[in-house]
């Protein structure tokens, strides 16, 4: 015990897991608050075309060794492509999925193009999976400036954002625009998304937006309770991802992914049992 | 200049014309009734007066009383997904949000008011119960809570009675009759000709090419009501 004790210790020690878990914890949090109106929204899938999206953008970014700013460069990106997905998914003259569908394997299939073609020492599995424990400086500092800015817009906005969620004809009635704050959450999303990448890969990541809020709405019957506990879902899963994955050697963002899936099974469970009672 | 005034005003959508040609003028302080048989474009006119619709040829001008942050509109449907998590309370105070900037919190002037409407439409037994597993009645007193909470200028109902029990209809009416009197101006449509003649001031009486508008007192002795109200009758016979 006081051996495992020691080791956790040690663990918390070092500046780049403490770096990890700040970055995490604040793209965690930020991801779990959008979630609940996308899924509401029945946005998800534009989560994860963004992320597709995100990959193509850092893969050429990469091969044309713009590396260090590869995020900079992918942000702009899959910002705009989130207007383009949010209209196409509106837009219901249009299959909205399928849309979706081509524009994300169409980016992911010119990333790995660019990718191949410019050279062997691009790790793919790192876009794939992504890192927590390798992200630089710069991209941590990037990161917490962005989540917690996406963070402060969604409590400053929440009961907006939560009257164009429930029902957008009432809201536009009053001046609340459904056109304003979709718009903001897509590009709030598109935000979470890129910074996401880094930390979950471009395959995960969606998991981490959609995953708690599903779980907690299992057994949550206010918005606000949705919200909130999905939040904190979302931050357990993470910790508990990240000391599983370092003290068992599994990769950091499966395992997070893995626990939100274990979660949402128990939350299912529970919710049927209440249910029979 | 009167708070809304329509000219020559035509809506349609693809399929066709719904309205064409309409004039009429609602005045600060008028209680204005909508009837027309159903398909007649009662609620597509509520729409595009919130500007929810585009207005195919004319005009609506407003005046300078009419403001956003003092509308509350209740829709005929308000299509909520099956799970949608959102309790009463939650959803009633959304109709204080046009008259807020950032809003994290609500003042406790607004929870009292949210309160007192509550009561005053029976939802305060169950306001902090899920939406979702409210009645098809309960939850019209939801939205009608929500849309007082919303109107201080300026109040559109489309069809408010609908599902709601005798004892609840009078109590509306009685309502919103009060707050007509302190000078709400109310857009209603209905079918109830019974009370659309009790409480209105004005009457709109959409039907295709002749549609009428005019104080209730000009509606008593017009032509296409009469009709109207024959037609209800005929099978009775
Ligand atoms: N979204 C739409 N697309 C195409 N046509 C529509 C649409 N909504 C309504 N219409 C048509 O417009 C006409 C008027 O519809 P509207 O809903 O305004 O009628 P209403 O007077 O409110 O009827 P009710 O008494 O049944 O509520 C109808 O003929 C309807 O078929
Ligand atoms: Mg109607």
């Amino acid at each position: 015990m006081t051996d495992f004790l020691s080791a956790l210790a040690s663990f918390f020690s070092y500046p780049f897991v403490q770096k990890a878990l700040l970055v995490g914890s604040l793209i965690s949090l930020s991801a779990a608050l959008l979630g609940t109106t996308l899924v509401l929204k029945r946005y998800s899938m534009i989560g994860d075309g963004l992320s597709h999206v995100g990959f193509g953008a850092l893969a050429i970014a990469t091969s044309f060794h713009i590396a260090d700013v590869a995020v900079g460069f992918a942000l702009p990106v899959v910002v705009i492509a989130a207007f383009f997905l949010l209209r196409l998914s509106e837009n219901s003259k249009i299959h909205g999925d399928a849309a979706i569908a081509l524009i994300s394997t169409t980016s992911l299939a010119i990333g790995y193009m660019v990718m191949h073609k410019n050279g062997t020492n691009v790790d793919v599995g790192n876009y794939m999976f992504g890192n927590v424990f390798t992200i630089t400086d710069s991209d941590a500092v990037f990161s917490v400036v962005l989540a917690i800015a996406v963070m402060l817009l969604f409590l400053l906005f929440y009961h907006k954002i939560f009257s164009v969620t429930f029902d957008e004809s009432f809201s536009k009635a009053i001046g609340v625009s459904p056109a304003l704050y979709n718009g903001m959450i897509a590009v709030l999303t598109a935000v979470v998304v890129v910074l996401g990448m880094r930390m979950m890969g471009t395959l995960l990541i969606s998991a981490l937006i959609i995953f708690p809020s599903l779980t907690s709405m299992r057994f949550c019957k206010s918005f606000f309770s949705v919200v909130t506990v999905s939040a904190g879902i979302s931050l357990l899963a993470f910790l508990l991802g990240i000391l599983l994955a370092h003290f068992l050697d599994f990769p950091a963002g499966s395992t997070i992914v893995v626990i939100n899936a274990l979660f949402y099974l128990a939350g299912m469970i529970f919710s049927k049992i209440r249910s029979r009672l | 200049m009167a708070l809304i005034t329509c000219e020559a005003l035509s809506l349609g959508y693809e399929g066709g014309t719904v309205v064409s040609d309409l004039s009429f003028t609602v005045e600060k302080g008028d209680y204005l009734c909508i009837i027309g048989e159903n398909g007649s474009g009662k609620s597509t006119l509520i729409r595009a007066l919130l500007g929810l619709k585009e207005v195919s040829r004319g005009k609506i001008r407003y005046g300078d009383g009419f403001s956003r942050q003092g509308i509350g509109y209740l829709p005929q449907q308000t299509l909520v997904q099956r799970d949608f998590p959102a309790t009463v309370t939650e959803i009633v105070c959304t109709g204080f949000l046009n008259r807020k900037r950032f809003s994290f919190f609500y003042s406790e002037k607004e929870k009292k008011e949210a309160a007192d409407i509550m009561d005053k439409l029976s939802v305060s037994s169950y306001k902090e119960k899920s939406y979702k597993a409210l009645s098809g009645g309960q939850q019209q007193r939801v939205l009608l809570a929500r849309a007082l909470c919303a109107a201080k200028d300026l109040l559109l109902l489309d069809e408010p009675t609908v599902g709601l029990d005798p004892l609840m209809s009078a109590t509306l009416y009685r309502v919103i009759q009060q707050l007509n009197r302190e000078g709400l101006t109310i857009i209603m449509v209905t079918h109830d000709m019974e009370a659309a003649l009790r409480y209105a001031s004005h009457i709109l009486h959409l039907h295709k090419d002749t549609s009428f508008f005019g104080t209730k007192e000009e509606y008593d002795h017009c032509q296409v009501c009469a009709q109207f109200l024959d037609e209800g009758e005929t099978p009775h016979d």
